[in-house]
């Protein structure tokens, strides 16, 4: 055993998901060879793509048993190659389509995945792997147990900037796959709404999530919002209780967004939705709790109740535009 | 339709958590329990395919004795019987030989359907689905929004980022790990509060179900996460904060 293999992930596009670039650049700051796989129907062109920073070598796995992705093909596919080549680590990027095979492979291997991983630390021989407990308020340190580790690692912990050039050979590998073994039959992935707003396009965004607890306390929001010329967006669980249409939902599920100014009342800050906001140039959060997972990425912080604090700031930012 | 929901009980959402004297886990005094949110969908979603298409909805919870309240609650909500297994230092299993210890349990029911949550809101892995259907040779699907039933097959709606959306075919048994969102959860009702004492909680113990606990993955430290960012913390009256944040977003952010 011996090695890193980080595995790459495909979009339905053909191109490739950008957190495996983050993920092959966590492999590379470690002392060890790096190889990159990726699996599907044709990913030449995401091979290529690999094959330009600086690794041992880039796999492409092709089958036409692969052209759409499914947990089964994928987990088949993997041991398969982890099999012939016996690493010593294995890292995925932790995105829905890792977490829906990555469990699978490791279970099949005998081994444990440690999941959402957000450092790694080198100990002597092992390694430290630290992940989030307790929707992000805790911090936990995992040592693997000797032999083959298994990590995904979280969107946002390492920097794709950081990853360093190369010229990489591909190898392209036909792994043995039978058809009765898929058992997944996937249709074609749609989209719900025409996405009539863009929040992406939206310099400042005033967001709320669980802590608004009704409806119709809402219009504390999108008071706020009019008054400072904002678009009104939200945490999964107020999309999720029709509060505000879908299309309002910032994280994972939802939109991403980068705005000049995001206001966060009430939003705990769950790594789901802080994915799809923490690139903002300015991030002010509104929460009673001082431990919440969003005063982590916070430029500016008010620890209190935002029914409280809502209708002052609304008052003073209209006093402020008068 | 057999229906199994594998269901978990965690501290509640807006617990304030303290790590313990030996930095290891958190200290448990004062905290109150429930229901992990994902699993609350899960068994939502049980209770309305067994509507749909009759059977019966077991609850299967791993957990110490206090997780009764858990499946008192599940039951109280509809399910028609549960599986307790009954272990004060789930702790000592990882994610894998927990996944055994619920396949163990599972297999004896030889269910057509198996449910549970996405991911727990307190170690958060988002695995123990995924794991059982492996360890059972079943086929799974996760993050569930809808679930359709046909013949001997099963067709579900996934999500997937940012926006997307899959339906995918799978055959029967299958598990499948439930979206949170995906319908809106009941009340238990007086009526069913009082009928949940009548039904069967079987308790068993990981010894009896022939798994050990293992540890492919150790949790050595629980600690606060450290601040990347400093967070500025504007301190006052709400009035007092609300002028200097004002102050803050028209000088300095100049998003006014």
């Amino acid at each position: 055993m011996s090695g890193i293999l980080v595995v790459a992930e495909l979009t339905a596009q053909g191109g490739l998901h950008k957190l495996s670039l983050e993920t092959l650049a966590a492999a590379q700051a470690m002392d060890a060879p790096v190889s990159a796989v990726v699996f599907g129907q044709n990913a030449g062109e995401a091979a290529a793509r690999l094959a330009r920073y600086r690794l041992e070598k880039v796999f492409a796995l092709d089958h036409e048993l692969l052209a759409q992705y499914t947990a089964d093909g994928a987990t088949a596919a993997l041991d398969w190659l982890i099999e012939r080549v016996q690493p010593e680590l294995v890292l995925f990027p932790h995105t829905y389509q890792a977490r829906d095979y990555a469990p699978k492979l490791a279970t099949r291997r005998g081994r444990v995945l440690v999941s959402d991983v957000i450092a790694i630390q080198k100990q002597a021989q092992a390694i430290v792997l630290r992940r989030q407990l307790f929707q992000g308020k805790l911090a936990g340190d995992y040592r693997p147990a000797p032999g083959m580790v298994f990590a995904s690692l979280q969107a946002g912990a390492w920097r794709a900037d950081a990853l360093i050039p190369g010229e990489t050979p591909i190898e392209t590998l036909t792994p043995e796959l039978a058809a009765a073994e898929i058992r997944q039959q996937p249709e074609a992935p749609f989209r719900e709404s025409s996405r009539e707003v863009d929040l992406s396009a939206a310099p400042l965004i005033v967001a709320v999530g669980r802590g608004i607890k009704e409806e119709s306390n809402l219009e504390l929001a999108r008071e706020l919002a009019g008054v400072l010329g904002a678009e009104l967006a939200a945490s999964r669980p107020v999309c999720d209780n029709g509060w505000l249409p879908m299309e309002r939902q910032v994280g994972s599920s939802g939109q991403t967004v980068a705005p000049k100014l995001y206001l966060a009342l009430g939003i705990s800050g769950a790594i789901q939705h802080l994915v799809g906001m923490k690139g903002s140039q300015c991030i002010v959060a509104i929460n009673k709790d001082p431990d919440a997972p969003i005063f982590e990425v916070a430029d500016y912080g008010i620890v209190g109740d935002l029914f409280e604090v809502v209708p002052a700031l609304i008052a003073e930012a209209a006093k402020a535009k008068s | 339709m057999k229906i199994l929901v594998a269901l978990k009980q965690v501290p509640a959402r807006d617990s304030l958590f303290k790590v313990d004297a030996a930095g290891r886990w958190i200290d448990t005094a004062d905290l109150s329990y429930e229901i992990n949110e994902p699993d609350a969908y899960a068994l939502e979603s049980g209770l309305r395919l067994k509507e749909q298409h009759g059977g019966e909805v077991v609850a299967l919870c791993a957990g110490p004795e206090g997780a009764a309240s858990a499946i008192r609650e599940a039951l109280a909500k509809g399910a028609d019987r549960a599986i307790h297994i009954q272990d004060d230092n789930l702790l000592a299993y990882d994610s894998l030989s927990l996944g055994r210890m619920l396949a163990a349990a599972a297999r004896a029911e030889a269910p057509d359907l198996i449910l549970t949550g996405l991911q727990s809101d307190d170690i958060g892995s988002g695995q123990t689905g995924v794991i059982l259907a492996e360890v059972l040779g079943l086929p799974h699907a996760t993050i569930i929004m809808d679930i359709e039933v046909h013949d001997g097959a099963l067709r579900v709606k996934r999500e997937l980022e940012d926006g997307w959306f899959q339906h995918v075919a799978l055959p029967r048994p299958a598990v499948l790990t439930v979206q949170s969102g995906s319908s809106k959860l009941r009340y238990a009702t007086l009526m069913g509060i009082k009928k949940a004492k009548t039904k069967e909680i079987k308790v068993v113990s990981a010894p009896e179900l022939g798994v050990a606990p293992e540890a492919g993955a150790v949790l050595e430290r629980l600690s606060l996460p450290e601040r990347t960012k400093r967070t500025v913390l504007l301190e006052g009256t709400p009035e007092q904060q609300a002028a200097a944040l004002v102050e803050k977003l028209k000088h300095e952010v100049r998003a006014l």
